[in-house]
């Protein structure tokens, strides 16, 4: 093989890969430098000239001849006289599945205030448990700060099984007493791995000392844990950091895609000011984008003239963040100085920095014990929930739903430290909380709560991810059919799948809705937001909807959420339609009896980038059931396998495939 | 569902440009170092997209020690000519002017830490934007994206701001300033790849050729002026090139045939030596990076 084409290869393969960010953490003396090392040394990704000097060290520290793996990741020279780890360290290595950046938090002294840090940015933490100790207090106290920053998969590795003979009723017993207590918290992925730093037992290579352990080495699963839903792709929301304008002909709004999916020729609504406008163009100095998401930095420009800076937010118009100037967070103190409610904060949100007050602190939380303890003003490290009033509006999210959305940093506005870092949580209207200002809200604002249960859990259980495949077409193209043999279908397969129809949300949901435009929106409205909760369910959600109004379909998209939302347009001519009419509402129509009847007195708008086409007339409603499976299997929706006798599924060759709307 | 996510270098590249903006929307007059090697010409290329369509907001800065190689130099102003920099030469009086045989430490003490702190001071700039990567070195694992400076440009390890999020603390009173490190999360190896995917041209020293050297103390030192063989020593002609690009005083070359970005790569996939082991200024003392830093380095 040529040089060129290995690495070609190489970096077609790696231009594929993406990137866990994971952070370690445990108490003092468990290991964590030790496996650190021992991760990067036998995944071979430490240096030649490092090992030596490491070896070097090693002899005039230890007068050993054996590397002491824990040298790999020690630091600063301060720390390397009180030979402790002060500060998070970022560490970088890959293998030729994923890349990773580990950060490194220390578990002493500012344990919390670093540990925050690490965890903010983390898809996944390795808590460290030294065997001989079990389950302690530190052990707690990580946890709790890994699911207050919400982050999504934790890893136990419990460290030194070769001191305790690699038992399994050690690490048995160890991992009991830690799923008791981590019901008590908000984290959705837990696993647990026995390991021996030192020896490197199932660390990169799965170990022969405990044969009783049939899962994964740690690298294996740190390569192989799916990441690929912690973002949130429902709720578009694109803080501006800048607006760009080289000319007086271009004006582009530049920013980082927070959550959430945009597309050319969505409707956007601009906050805090409530304008609406469409998306022109998605700019990128590597060409024009149709959609773009995060954490994609892109450039947007919009339809209409509009004034918009920093700090400004374009979201989807149906799907909007909470707009206000009252709200509570969890606050995790970092400065050495203590909190003074008498005081005013900076408050950085997003790309929007304002002044805030702090109301009251209504708690702060004993993180030895979790428990509730009475308020007083945070010290460094301290935890507590705290009610603010910001001097402007804020546009954000609870932080359990939106990490990019929900935290925000408190900065001292006489030394511009770095005071606090909050997380947002859910909570009453603000009218309920006890503020001196009330400003109106720029809309009605409620509460979504959010469930204990992650979209992952139930894709597990379900198999299959959560999904709404939307059959949009005239009176008479077959989508209510189709509809219930796909269900039929589907159910079969072992698949959760519910069909909503038109008509009989009408005889129930929408009884009391005319068929006025507005009546119509408003159903529609109603069965984009059933569809959504039963897709947070976890449910396959099939809709067979006339819905005309391309406009509308793709406000009912962004309520349900572009990713998981699949248009299928049952294309079949009105004729025809119209001839193999049972229901005599063509009839009807013809008469003038019906008004607004697609197709007859009123427009159907056809899809214009459906992620399939029905070809009606000339397909059976098997052969639609098929391909719509086939769409399902191909965007990663459905994958579990048909069975063997069933016949293989058609290529759907005379049917056109386009991106969903 | 692949269809949403990003590649490593994306995401990299997309977090490099939000650091960019952040900087130009928060700071009156940022600066971005320029130094010419590999690292300068992503950071140049991730800056113009970040502002694309628009030109760079910032001018960039480069800190003549006067002992760069030739190559740097004219590679320097063609590309400054081409894409039409805003490019600032600053030089410490002493620029090229040091005793023989040159101490580099003294060379990056006063032509470089000083040169800089001056520079910065001279045009009032409150950000700088420098490509140096945690990967590299011990105390860098460390450094924040947004690294405070005081008034006298040093760095305390001990009293660094927390760095949440993307969510950075851009709060400087008058005199302060930040050091800004867009490719804080860019390992070596990410860089060359981004070059070869983005065609970025760079300064031909980073390909293997025939120069002529010595060796000193271990290293590989081009005999380009001002370096010259000491009493003793014997010329030879190698195969070699430049891993980092430095003062040719203090710039070590490795033995080397890869000729093309490709070959860079297929060399570093099987790199046994961490690129820091080429520069001399990093062997004189144990954690002299750290060192450096806490004085105003880079
Ligand atoms: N027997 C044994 N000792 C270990 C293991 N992992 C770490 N150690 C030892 O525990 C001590 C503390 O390890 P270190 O990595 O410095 O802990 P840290 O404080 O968590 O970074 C060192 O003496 C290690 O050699 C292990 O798996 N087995």
């Amino acid at each position: 093989m040529s040089a060129s084409h290995t690495v070609q290869e190489f970096i077609r393969n790696n231009a594929q890969k993406d990137i866990l960010r994971f952070s370690t953490c445990g108490s003092i003396d468990d290991g964590k430098s030790t496996l650190i090392g021992r991760l990067l040394h036998d995944s071979k990704n430490v240096y030649e000239d490092h090992i030596a000097a490491i070896k070097q060290t090693s002899r005039k520290r230890n007068f050993s001849e054996e590397i002491d793996f824990s040298l790999f990741t020690d630091g600063l020279k301060a720390e390397r006289e009180q030979n402790i780890t002060i500060d998070v360290a970022y560490r970088y290595f890959s293998t030729p599945r994923r890349t990773f950046i580990i950060a490194d938090t220390p578990g002493h002294e500012q344990y919390t205030r670093n540990m925050a840090t690490g965890a903010s940015t983390a898809n996944l933490a390795v808590l460290l448990i030294d065997a001989r100790n079990g389950v302690v207090t530190q052990t707690k106290r990580h946890s709790f700060i890994l699911s207050l920053l919400g982050v999504p998969h934790l890893i136990i590795a419990i460290n030194k099984m070769d001191i305790v003979g690699y038992r399994q009723d050690v690490f048995e017993a160890i991992k009991s007493d830690y799923e008791d207590f981590a019901r008590k918290l908000d984290i959705k992925d837990v696993r647990f791995i026995p390991i021996s730093a030192l020896k490197g037992d199932n660390v990169v290579h799965r170990s022969t000392n405990m044969p009783w352990y049939d899962g994964l080495s740690l690298l294996e699963l740190l390569e192989t844990i799916y990441i690929g839903s912690d973002y949130n792709l429902v709720d578009l929301r694109f803080p501006v950091q800048c607006v760009i304008r080289p000319s007086m002909d271009f004006r582009g709004y530049a920013g980082t895609i927070a959550s959430g999916i945009i597309r050319r020729g969505d409707e956007v609504m601009i906050l805090p000011s409530g304008t609406v406008s469409r998306v022109a163009r998605i700019v990128t100095y590597d060409g024009e984008l149709d959609e773009a998401f995060p954490p994609m930095s892109v450039t947007i420009t919009l339809a209409d003239e509009r004034d918009i800076s920093r700090g400004d937010m374009i979201v989807h118009r149906h799907n909007l963040p909470r707009l206000e100037r009252h709200f509570e967070a969890m606050l995790v103190w970092m400065d050495t100085s203590p909190m003074d409610l008498n005081r005013s904060y900076f408050l950085k949100h997003t790309t929007r920095t304002t002044r805030v007050r702090i109301d009251e602190v209504r708690y702060r939380v004993d993180v030895n014990t979790l428990t509730r303890q009475p308020a007083q003003p945070l010290t460094l490290n301290e935890i507590g929930r705290v009610v603010f009033t910001s001097v402007t509006p804020l546009m954000f999210d609870a932080y359990q739903r939106n990490r990019a959305t929900g935290g925000f940093i408190l900065i001292d506005p006489h030394t511009n430290a770095t005071a606090a870092a909050g997380m947002i949580i859910e909570r009453e209207p603000s009218d309920h909380l006890p503020s001196h200002i009330t400003g109106p809200a720029a809309y009605p604002s409620l509460t979504r709560h959010e469930s204990l249960i992650s979209r992952e859990q139930r894709s597990t259980r379900f198999g299959h991810a959560p999904a709404t495949v939307w059959l949009t077409g005239l009176v008479g193209s077959r989508k209510t059919a189709i509809a219930y043999a796909l269900e039929k279908r589907l159910f079969d397969l072992g698949a959760v799948a519910i069909v909503l129809d038109g008509e009989n949300m009408r005889l129930g949901l929408s009884k009391d809705l005319d068929f006025s435009s507005a009546g119509r929106a408003e159903h529609l409205r109603r069965a984009a937001e059933l569809a959504r909760l039963l897709n947070d369910a976890g449910f396959l959600v099939i809709c067979a909807f006339t819905s005309p109004n391309a406009d509308i379909r793709r406000q009912v998209a962004q309520i349900i959420g572009l990713d998981r939302f699949f248009e299928v347009y049952a294309q079949a001519p009105l004729q025809w339609c119209e001839q193999h009419d049972t229901t005599g509402l063509y009839a009807k129509a013809r008469r003038g009896e019906l008004p607004h009847f697609a197709g007859i007195n009123a427009p159907y708008e056809p899809p214009a980038q459906p992620a399939l086409v029905l070809d009606i007339p000339a397909i059976s409603v098997q052969t639609a059931v098929d391909l719509i499976l086939t769409l399902l299997r191909q965007r990663g929706i459905f994958t579990r396998p048909s069975p063997p006798n069933s016949p293989p599924p058609p290529t759907p060759s005379h049917s056109s495939h386009t991106d969903s709307p | 569902m692949k269809r949403y996510a990003l590649s490593h270098l994306k995401q990299l590249e997309a977090e490099s440009i939000h650091i960019f903006r952040e900087v130009v929307a928060e700071f009156e007059r940022p600066v971005m170092l320029f130094s010419v090697g590999k690292d300068s010409v992503c950071m140049l290329r991730l800056a113009q997209k970040a502002f694309y369509p628009g030109k760079l907001p910032f001018p960039l800065l480069h800190i003549d020690t006067g002992y760069k190689f030739p190559e740097m130099y004219e590679f320097r102003d063609r590309l400054a000519k081409e894409l039409g920099l805003d490019l600032i030469v600053y030089r410490h009086e002493l620029a090229g002017k040091l005793p023989h045989p040159i101490d580099c430490q003294k060379c990056v003490n006063t032509l470089k830490t000083q040169a800089l702190l001056d520079a910065l001071r001279k045009y009032k700039f409150d950000a700088a934007f420098g490509g140096a990567r945690r990967e590299e070195e011990k105390s860098r694992a460390k450094e924040r994206v947004f690294s405070f400076r005081d008034q006298f440009g040093q760095w305390d390890p001990k009293n660094q701001r927390p760095e949440l999020w993307n969510l950075y603390n851009t709060r400087i009173n008058p005199g302060e300033s930040i050091r800004v490190f867009p490719l804080s999360n860019w390992t070596e190896l990410d860089i060359w790849q981004y070059i070869y995917l983005e065609q970025i041209p760079v300064v031909p020293l980073y390909f293997a050729k025939e120069r002529d050297v010595v060796i000193r103390d271990g290293q590989i030192l081009a005999l380009v002026p001002p370096n010259s063989l000491l009493p003793g020593e014997q010329p030879r002609r190698m195969l070699t090139r430049f891993r980092t690009l430095g003062c040719v005083p203090c710039t070590g070359a490795v033995q080397s045939s890869a000729s093309t970005v490709e070959e860079i790569i297929q060399e570093m996939m099987t790199a046994r030596v961490s690129e820091r082991a080429t520069r001399m200024i990093d062997h004189n003392v144990e954690a002299s990076m750290e060192i450096k830093k806490r004085e105003g380095y880079f």
